[in-house]
């Protein structure tokens, strides 16, 4: 989802406060500080009908994130987040993927994945997580099935999974089985597609 | 049957008492931030404790359909601490939060000149942030306190409609009540204030401008004395439309002066995944 995509999913009453406050911090970023926690009073947190998967407050915080200059958001974006209450750390969690980073903003996806929030495991695992090393990923999305997150949430999955993750959901599948509780179907068909690439690259 | 209430300390309480609360009529709640028991001594120690009363707790409560506020302050007994000092220079951040819905708890302990000084001071933040005010009564010597405090509520010039004065009993509920304050009480096993005198004080001063609190925490208390001063008020004769007031529509009434407050359909757990819980077990 592009900035401008985001921008036109909102509600025109929130364009118009977001357009307002975008202004201000391009004249002074440091007015992010008091905007980014009113913007959810200012747009709502309806969910977007022209933004799948996000809500009037995330898509309004990463307009405001977005709007802030180069050589200060990825400092900004670290204590927007290290501040912010849940809803605000989820935001910046989504907008990662919009800003010129780098890799500047991967210990706020380390901190997400330490919580025990759902809201905030599932948004550290979005296209952003592609700059999280493969054996951190791997813990990420086995979280994601004990937590009970569906795995619909993890961007790339069947791309990124590999015989170590196969490994990890075959341990889990058989102790699930040996307790006599069930894993979710997800979690199940993703074992089974990652046993048919072994299978595969072995014949 | 529905339950607001509205002074509970669920960092406190188990995943068995949200269950239990929810199941009792409990579907929102402030969390005032308050001492732990032990003692702090540092600024960090307290950000991290807000930033559980603005992201974690929530997201518990949520689990469990009831609809989690707090409110931010240093309190009293830790106001002692000049290693504590620093907490009211971070308090401006946390009391723009969404659900932050008031200023507390703040007021006295031992009523030193350290508790006047960030009690005044925080007081000016609750008129700053355009936030109401929750103030504390301290349990020594606490006709004399409630007292003392009313005067500073009055010279720091906000309105008292928008402070309530908790931890009442029979001996301070007159004077509170005409300070033109709300008049708050904490529902005890044993000690603030029973459910039996409560209704009786309900009873004389009535249910206007009336919060009635479980105030449960990590001491011997109880999150369901706000569903047992329920009962015993419509054993006693009052009707369910007094209930509604005093454990609904008064707490809404208070704490929505804040313009914060949120209790539509969109708070519940519909935020989560479907089918996720923290009931599960995390990993």
């Amino acid at each position: 989802m592009k900035p401008d995509e985001l921008r036109a999913a909102l509600p025109p009453a929130a364009v118009g406060w977001v357009d307002e406050a975008v202004t201000q911090i391009e004249v002074d970023p440091g007015a992010i500080a008091r905007l980014f926690p009113r913007a959810a009073r200012a747009c709502g947190r309806a969910p977007l009908g022209d933004a799948p998967g996000w809500t009037a407050d995330e898509a309004a915080r990463a307009l405001l994130l977005k709007a802030l200059p180069g050589d200060v958001v990825a400092g900004e974006a670290d204590r927007l987040y290290r501040f912010g209450d849940a809803d605000e750390k989820r935001a910046v969690l989504r907008a990662l993927p919009l800003l010129r980073i780098g890799e500047a903003g991967v210990p706020l996806l380390h901190d997400a994945i330490r919580t025990n929030d759902t809201r905030l495991v599932g948004a550290a695992l979005g296209p952003y997580a592609a700059h999280l090393d493969a054996a951190t990923w791997r813990q990420a999305v086995l979280k994601c099935v004990f937590m009970g997150l569906p795995l619909s949430i993890v961007d790339r999955l069947d791309e990124r999974g590999d015989e170590e993750l196969r490994v990890m959901l075959a341990g889990l599948a058989e102790e699930r089985a040996a307790a006599g509780r069930p894993m979710a179907a997800d979690a199940t068909g993703l074992l089974n597609r990652l046993s048919g690439t072994a299978l595969r690259k072995e014949a | 049957m529905r339950i607001f209430d509205p002074h509970i300390h669920m960092t406190s309480r188990t995943t068995d008492d949200y269950e239990r609360m929810a199941a009792a009529g409990v579907r929102a709640l402030v969390e005032p931030a308050f001492w732990l028991g032990q003692p702090r001594t540092s600024v960090g120690s307290f950000t991290d404790y807000f930033d559980a009363l603005v992201g974690w707790e929530p997201f518990r409560a949520s689990q469990f359909g009831i609809r989690h506020h707090a409110t931010i302050a240093l309190n009293p007994k830790e106001a002692n601490d000049p290693r504590c000092a620093g907490v009211l220079d971070v308090l401006p951040r946390y009391l723009e939060k969404d659900r932050v819905v008031a200023v507390g708890e703040i007021g006295y302990d031992s009523m030193t000149a350290e508790e006047e000084t960030a009690f005044a001071a925080q007081l000016q933040l609750a008129i700053a942030h355009e936030l109401p005010a929750l103030v504390h009564t301290p349990h020594r010597d606490k006709a004399r306190g409630t007292q003392r405090s009313i005067k500073v509520v009055a010279e720091s010039g906000i309105e008292p409609g928008r402070v309530v004065i908790d931890h009442l009993n029979e001996v301070t509920v007159a004077t509170v009540k005409d300070s033109g304050c709300w008049a708050g009480f904490s529902i005890y096993p044993d000690t603030k204030m029973s459910p039996p005198r409560m209704v009786e004080i309900l009873k004389e001063f009535g249910t206007e401008r009336v919060l009635v609190n479980s105030a449960a925490d990590w001491g011997r208390s109880d999150p369901l004395l706000t569903r047992a001063t329920v009962d015993l008020m419509l054993a006693s004769g009052f009707t369910d439309d007094d209930v509604d007031l005093v454990f609904w529509r008064n707490p809404v009434e208070f704490y929505g002066q804040s313009g914060k407050l949120e209790l539509d359909d969109d708070d519940a757990p519909e935020k989560l995944f479907e089918g996720n819980s923290i009931l599960r077990g995390g990993s």
